[in-house]
């Protein structure tokens, strides 16, 4: 309060315009701070790496708080689960699984929100197999089936002799 | 109604663009065109903010496609490699090829995508290697057996895990099939889509899909982005604990089984002796790639099935 009357005593347009973008920098942090899960489910590790042991999942459009990040790593809680995701599985703009029209009006610009099942969607691929009926998914529904754990992987790693980098993922 | 008025404001778009530099960005022009629109009644106020947000997806690129987006076209791109290539139905082989291949993906600068990566052998004796979008990848019975030792099959995986990081598939979508699907997305509202705006979606989506197939199965990407993707993968051997080695040795395999002229790898990447050149000066003078016995022993069981 000071100082917004410190500014406004100076008057000056240089000024407004300065504390205006400061004000502006000031929302962009605090938006920062929280994101969304943006991929169907993600593993939350104790530390922040690779090798890290498993302490839970998150799932797509669950928000998280970022508490702290180091490398390509951030430290997050939310949905009952607190630990170290990978960036990659998050992203800076609200996920909203099932929106209504007000949403739906901002999403359209894209910044800010993210309406899941938008777009190439379980529809439109409906449609294409409609179209294209000698393209066969089995195949490609049964290796996504094909998951490997973090305790499969570690196994694999020691009975190789593959002895990662500490870290793992930057 | 949306075509309509759509139809209408083009032309508009166009006068009022016609003293603009060319490279004038596209929010200029939908702020421009909806402006001009509202002021002529052509649309309502209401209508022409919804042209602004048209506009502004416009001016973006395959970067607005969301991970779950990327992951359909991902699926569809995997079911036209399969069109061509039969699977091998080898469970075993299959399981090895995964648990390499999402280990290798973990040490990524892109472990998580939104469905994750996932891989499957292809039975073909071509030499070849495709990976789709979001992190489906598909390796041919030929370019397996290029492969002496695990690390050289590791660095096979890492290479096309590196054209997922990148993003190589998304980026063969043509410009105008982009804009032209993005024009779509930010128009439309939450409601489940329509007849109408359903057909021009998909008609969108079978498009980018044949510009991913073509790039990737006929025309190859650039030796800009195999060179990234090389260099991926030496970062994510070398993260890993594989001697990025492995693909020099991949390389001068392949090299001898590669016909000159064919219509699988030697078509589509560069020749294997530019990319040795390039990845040697990234991991240094190659030496031989030492493989402890478990790790050479699996290698060889699973390798024996494919």
């Amino acid at each position: 309060m000071l100082q917004f009357k410190h500014v406004a005593a100076a008057l000056t347009r240089r000024m407004i315009m300065a504390a205006a973008l400061v004000a502006a920098a000031a929302v962009v942090t605090a938006a920062a701070a929280t994101m969304s899960v943006q991929v169907k489910d993600a593993p939350v590790r104790a530390t922040p790496s690779f090798v890290g042991k498993v302490v839970g999942a998150l799932a797509y459009g669950d928000q998280v708080e970022i508490q702290q990040t180091q490398g390509a790593w951030s430290k997050v809680a939310g949905a009952g689960v607190s630990g170290w995701m990978h960036t990659s599985a998050l992203s800076s703009k609200k996920i909203v699984l099932a929106a209504g029209q007000k949403q739906a009006n901002v999403a359209a610009s894209g910044d800010e929100l993210a309406l899941a099942g938008k777009g190439f969607n379980s529809d439109v691929e409906a449609q294409f197999k409609a179209g294209h009926k000698d393209i066969d998914f089995t195949w490609i529904n049964r290796m996504e089936k094909i998951r490997i754990s973090a305790a499969e992987m570690q196994v694999f790693l020691q009975n190789g002799g593959v002895t990662p980098k500490e870290g793992g993922a930057k | 109604m949306n075509m309509l008025y759509r139809a209408a404001i083009l032309p508009l778009c166009a006068l009022a663009l016609a003293g603009l530099p060319a490279c004038q960005t596209m929010d200029t022009l939908s702020e421009v065109g909806a402006g001009v629109a509202v002021a002529t009644g052509v649309a309502t106020p209401q209508q022409g903010q919804s042209i602004k947000k048209a506009g502004s997806a416009v001016g973006k690129t395959f970067e607005s496609i969301t991970p779950e987006q990327e992951y359909y076209i991902g699926r569809t791109v995997g079911a036209m490699v399969l069109n061509q290539y039969k699977p091998l139905d080898n469970k075993a082989a299959n399981n090895y090829l995964n648990v390499l291949g999402q280990t290798l993906a973990q040490f990524s600068d892109r472990p998580e995508t939104f469905g994750g990566y996932h891989f499957l052998v292809m039975e073909t004796e071509d030499v070849n290697a495709f990976s789709a979008p979001g992190g489906l990848i598909f390796i041919s019975r030929g370019m397996i057996r290029c492969c002496q030792n695990e690390d050289a099959l590791a660095a096979v995986l890492a290479h096309e895990i590196g054209h997922v990081e990148l993003q190589h598939g998304l980026q063969a979508i043509s410009k105008s099939r982009m804009t032209s699907a993005l024009t779509i997305l930010a128009t439309e509202s939450a409601k489940s889509f329509g007849g109408q705006e359903l057909a021009q979606l998909t008609e969108a989506f079978e498009g980018s899909i044949t510009d991913i197939t073509s790039t990737m199965m006929n025309n190859g990407y650039s030796r800009g982005f195999e060179r990234q993707a090389d260099s991926a993968a030496v970062t994510i051997l070398q993260r890993s604990g594989y001697d990025p080695n492995g693909l020099i040795a991949m390389l001068t395999q392949m090299k001898k089984q590669l016909k000159p002229g064919g219509h699988d790898f030697a078509k589509t990447h560069p020749s294997p002796d530019s990319r040795i050149e390039d990845i040697a000066k990234l991991v240094g003078p190659a030496t031989p790639i030492v493989s402890p016995a478990a790790r050479q022993a699996r290698f060889q069981a699973a390798a024996g099935k494919i």
